[in-house]
């Protein structure tokens, strides 16, 4: 775990090292928030061998939470917090109970398939700005105190809750749970010879991995004071199993370096040319290609 | 909603239905041979139209546009097998996702650097152009019926070459048991070349019939695909009976439920909350068909390896 805490420490210092002015913030707690998406989803993937292709209908469902909630008026996080994490928890549950009755490349396709689904229901809610998506009346409030309007504790809120997610992670996978669960990843016949029936174990994980992404939601639809239903698009999914990927099924920091550096090389590109996808596309290509093991494989190897 | 409007939607909906037949015949095929997963397939078709709308206003033909952008389809396909594709043959399905989905990033990208973001418009040929009469006040365009005799006629020629042919043997072969078809003798690389730029080709002709009655424009293809996947779930992977089948049925449950769901529901609640409703419920349905139809079974409904 040494780069990833190494990483965390530097994301405390940033504020004071010049990286403090708005814009350098947004961008720091864009890292922070995918960061966290993409550990969850690491735990499904590199956790469970569960490739999803649906991930980031889990973070929009915790976002629209914080959007219907605000168009009622609630904006206190003891309420958002439960009922974003509880409504994504449930969603995977639901989904995951049909998709998970599968493997392999049908998981994918399923995965892909309900995140689709969530994505067309968020535009078909006129109520909440359809595809135009909907402007927050307001950050969420803590003990009705709007601390979250300050951008350093906001800061400091999303790499906490990075930590803790990392940090939960890590305790999950070494627990009881987490062995049968790598288990039924190495080889779903054998942990099954053992005793344990893989299904109901992955579900779980599925569902925690889908409550955790919802806090994520939570943070994102904060983070921008703006939801929409490009959240839940597919191509989200894919970037978010690319930083997994980037960063290295080897271990579960993988997912926080694969982060930093998918958002950081968008950013930059991005700032080179409008058609910044022309490069980004073909260096996907080529780190698939040629990059086995990810980014952890290299600090390995060298 | 009366009698015609089930009619003309219902038609709608086939006519929806045979060209994601034709999408997703490729992709289930290649599937299928290769045990590859290919996201880039939906591009294929978005290529098509793209090739189809531009040529035909090159050439002033909607038929030269057509005649023209099938090879082209055909060899941008094989440049991106030779280019991407078969390197990823040997690895696990996750990098084959990536990598694809890399290609789909760039695709959509140089689209819009070529052709720009506004959709394209592509004319109806004139051959084809007004409408029959179903019933007495009630007209369907000619062409979109034209579409749907297309979609089924090469559904048949597909039928024929898989069932009746040498090649189609050798791919059913292949989709069954790979390896000892390889040590048959059988070139089974040069097989899957052949599947796939038969696939990319049956993509873009779908994306070139599809030109002129839906818009063209560059995330055309993301669309197609992901219903595609639906269909070659439901269908079952590899199974090209499957795929027809499930494609012509997400076709209608998607025509229908997106149309007549806010209609049926106002029956039952006021008209506001039932047109919300509906739209929700009605883009939901496939899905839930999807969910429903594996949770019976988990392999599809014409499974092809044991």
């Amino acid at each position: 775990m040494r780069a990833a805490l190494i990483l965390l420490a530097a994301l405390a210092a940033a504020p004071f090292l010049g990286f403090g002015e708005g814009y350098s913030l947004t961008l720091l707690a864009r890292v922070m928030i995918l960061a966290m998406a993409a550990v969850s989803l690491w735990l499904l993937v590199g956790g469970g061998g569960m490739v999803s292709l649906g991930h980031a209908a889990l973070l929009g469902i915790g976002a629209y939470a914080v959007v219907v909630l605000d168009d009622a008026r609630i904006t206190d996080a003891a309420v958002v917090v439960p009922v974003a994490m509880g409504a994504a928890g449930l969603f995977a549950l639901v989904t995951g109970a049909v998709a998970i009755r599968t493997s392999g490349v049908q998981f994918i396709m399923i995965t892909l398939a309900f995140g689709q689904m969530a994505f067309f229901t968020a535009s078909s809610l006129a109520a909440y700005g359809g595809d135009d998506g909907y402007t927050l009346y307001g950050r969420t409030t803590v003990l009705g105190q709007r601390w979250l309007e300050d951008r350093l504790a906001f800061h400091y809120l999303c790499l906490g809750l990075l930590a803790l997610t990392l940090f939960g992670g890590h305790v999950l996978l070494g627990s009881r749970f987490g062995r049968v669960l790598r288990a039924a990843r190495e080889n779903p016949l054998r942990a099954e010879a053992v005793g344990f029936r893989p299904y109901p174990y992955q579900l779980v994980a599925y569902s925690i991995a889908g409550a955790v992404a919802g806090l994520t939601g939570v943070l994102l639809a904060n983070a921008a004071e703006f939801v929409a239903p490009s959240y839940l698009a597919w191509q989200r999914s894919g970037d978010l199993l690319f930083m997994v990927i980037l960063g290295g099924l080897g271990s579960l920091q993988g997912a926080v370096l694969g982060a930093v550096a998918f958002v950081l090389l968008e950013e930059w590109l991005g700032h080179i040319t409008e058609h910044w996808r022309l490069i980004f596309g073909p260096l996907l290509v080529l780190s698939v290609l040629f990059m086995k093991g990810g980014l952890v494989g290299m600090l390995r190897r060298g | 909603m009366s009698l015609g409007l089930l009619l003309v939607q219902g038609l709608n909906g086939l006519q929806f239905g045979v060209l994601l037949f034709l999408v997703a015949a490729g992709l289930t095929l290649v599937f299928g041979v290769m045990d590859f997963i290919n996201l880039a397939h939906g591009v294929q078709y978005m290529l098509g139209a793209y090739f189809g709308a531009s040529l035909a206003a090159w050439t002033g033909s909607f038929w030269l546009g057509l005649a023209l952008a099938l090879p082209a389809a055909l060899v941008c396909g094989l440049v991106l097998e030779w280019l991407v594709f078969r390197h990823l043959y040997e690895r696990d399905h996750l990098s084959q996702v990536l990598a694809t989905f890399g290609v789909i990033l760039f695709l959509n990208q140089a689209v819009r650097a070529i052709w720009g973001s506004a959709p394209l418009q592509m004319p109806v040929p004139a051959l084809l152009e007004g409408g029959v009469t179903l019933m007495p006040g009630l007209q369907y365009p000619v062409y979109r019926i034209a579409i749907l005799a297309a979609g089924l006629a090469v559904a048949g020629l597909l039928w024929l070459l898989v069932e009746r042919t040498r090649i189609g043997a050798l791919v059913r072969a292949g989709a069954t048991h790979a390896p000892m078809v390889a040590a048959l003798g059988v070139d089974i690389r040069g097989l899957f070349m052949l599947v796939f730029g038969f696939g990319a080709m049956l993509a873009g002709f779908a994306g070139v019939m599809a030109a002129p009655i839906l818009s063209v424009d560059p995330g055309m293809g993301d669309t197609v695909l992901i219903l595609a996947f639906v269909v070659i779930v439901i269908g079952g992977i590899g199974s090209v009976r499957g795929a027809f089948i499930a494609a012509l049925l997400v076709g209608v449950i998607e025509t229908l439920g997106r149309s007549l769901l806010p209609d049926l529901l106002r029956l039952v609640m006021a008209a506001s909350p039932a047109r919300q409703a509906g739209a929700a419920l009605g883009s939901m349905l496939v899905y839930i068909a999807m969910a429903l139809i594996l949770a019976v079974r988990p392999r599809g409904l014409f499974p092809v390896r044991g």
